[in-house]
């Protein structure tokens, strides 16, 4: 039966979901150089139009498709053939299967747009275009398969991702890493300053962030009810607690940045994305702050490595994620979630174990086949832009404008 | 009759000082432009999300007034009190000669222009 609340819900909630992807290339914009603003903004909101068109035609049926050995969605749903204004039971029994499928392309969305904070300001244009859609055919499908599908192996072993913190944030997060390795260091990295070109920017994209992890959390319960509030509360717990967390860190180091406390907001909404159907507002608290306090010294050890990972899409997002579905092993609770499992800290070591295993498995799945993708792109096209390029900077050099007149 | 370009490198925030300090002398005419430089203090440190980084170039105004060799003292010294704050950062004066000056206005030439 198609219930109107549960559909109004998860209705706002993809709109919400599918606004911070460009809210994402805000706050990435405003962290690079002035001459890489518009390119940055590209990244993200091209990706909302490729992978819109991709998840139609192939993606949700790759994803979440009759099963393949558990492996992969079939593609029985090519075209979305067969979804339609009907409730898919398995999936979510109270909405039309349409706007279970455009939630999750919300999901399928921004994942991918993660990943380029970590190659801003260097990137081709073409490659990364391309990348982008091998990744989301290789990479999201299968994980997303896997975890959230029916019939999907690790959800099978009972593996616990409320919103996507290993589906959407460890493989992003991984990706990253192997992407920055293949393309290299921006020109004059660690050498000449790099300028932030707008921190209100970032800013603002942060806090749209926050707003619209309501949508990304609170409509991953797929119905208007105790469960999507729960996760509603827990979310902006954690993303507050975080905030301070960063701000106390920073503030012991030296002074109090707004783009440091905007960071920590990020990462603690990273942290409590896997964990947010399952757990109590005060282990959000614990959550927050434990992942900022990690997320803060990865960026410092990330800094020291020398590697260019021009946005810390690993520190904030690939780190966050892992802390987060490793949290959800400890803190996750069947009082707050009767669907979920009990955690270490309720009794049951079990769930860790699991989580550890999920953790470890997609980790190393989505750095090597990105890290593959990357080489192979690489070795045809190059993925970097030309030199000249670089300098005179991606906005004028590949897409023929400038930010500022 | 001859003639300065007194070019004052100044902190942003004591422009209204200056010009107050420069108009109390007579001198009314100015230009006033954003400029980017370094001192002996060299650049500044921000924060960045974890640790910090170096902007090389800190944002300042240039003054520019032209004034008759007879008033340059009494110009240079009234941009030096209103802009001083005794802390590394407060600028540096250049002062040096201007051939002629013309009024687009009118076509005055000279002291009839300044």
């Amino acid at each position: 039966m198609i219930n109107a609340g549960d559909t109004a819900w998860v209705l706002i909630s993809t709109a919400l979901v599918i606004m911070m992807t460009p809210a994402l290339g805000f706050f990435y914009a405003g962290m690079v150089r002035r001459k890489n603003i518009l390119s940055t903004l590209m990244l993200s909101v091209s990706i909302l139009a490729l992978i819109s068109v991709q998840w139609v035609l192939y993606g949700y049926s790759l994803s979440f498709g009759t099963d393949h050995a558990g492996l992969i969605g079939g593609l029985n749903w090519l075209g979305l053939n067969g979804v339609g204004q009907e409730a898919n039971a398995g999936y979510a029994a109270t909405i039309p299967h349409l706007a279970f499928m455009v939630f999750q392309l919300a999901f399928a969305v921004i994942t991918p747009a993660l990943i380029t904070g970590a190659f801003v300001e260097r990137i081709s244009f073409g490659s990364f275009l391309l990348y982008i859609l091998l990744w989301s055919t290789f990479v999201y499908a299968p994980v997303a398969h896997w975890v959230w599908g029916i019939g999907g192996w690790l959800r099978n072993m009972g593996a616990l991702d409320f919103a996507g913190g290993t589906v959407v944030h460890i493989t992003a997060g991984i990706s990253a890493l192997s992407m920055a390795m293949v393309i290299g260091k921006r020109k004059g990295y660690g050498k000449t300053p790099m300028e932030p070109s707008n921190i209100p920017l970032t800013v603002l994209g942060a806090f749209l962030l926050w707003f619209g992890w309501f949508g990304f959390n609170g409509g991953s319960a797929l119905a208007a009810n105790g469960l999507a509030v729960s996760a509603f509360v827990v979310t902006n717990t954690a993303a507050a607690s975080a905030a301070l967390a960063w701000m106390v860190v920073s503030w012991i180091h030296k002074r109090p940045s707004v783009l440091g406390l905007a960071t920590g907001a990020v990462v603690g909404l990273v942290a409590i994305t896997p964990a947010s159907g399952f757990v109590s507002p005060l282990s959000a608290i614990v959550i927050g702050a434990v992942a900022a306090v990690i997320s803060y010294y990865a960026i410092l050890i990330r800094t020291k490595s020398g590697l260019d990972d021009s946005l810390d899409v690993f520190a904030c997002h690939g780190m966050g994620g892992i802390f987060g579905a490793l949290a959800t092993g400890l803190f996750a609770e069947k009082a707050i979630n009767s669907a979920g499992a009990d955690g270490l800290f309720f009794g049951n070591p079990g769930l860790f174990g699991i989580q550890a295993f999920t953790v470890a498995v997609v980790a190393l799945f989505a750095f090597i086949v990105s890290f593959i993708l990357a080489k192979v792109i690489d070795a045809i096209f190059s993925l970097r832009a030309k030199e000249a390029e670089e300098n005179i900077g991606l906005d004028i050099a590949q897409h023929g404008e400038t930010a500022f007149s | 009759m001859s003639f300065k370009k007194i070019e004052a490198i100044i902190r942003s925030e004591k422009l209204e000082e200056v010009r107050i300090a420069l108009e109390a002398e007579g001198f009314v005419g100015m230009t006033v432009t954003e400029v980017k430089g370094r001192g002996t203090q060299k650049g500044i440190v921000l924060e960045w999300r974890a640790g910090e980084y170096r902007v090389e170039f800190l944002p300042k105004l240039k003054v520019e007034v032209i004034v008759d060799d007879f008033d340059c003292e009494r110009a240079i010294s009234a941009i030096e009190k209103s802009a001083r704050t005794g802390q590394p950062g407060d600028g540096k004066i250049f002062v040096s000669p201007v051939e002629n000056i013309i009024r687009v206005r009118t076509g005055e030439r000279g002291d009839k222009a300044i």
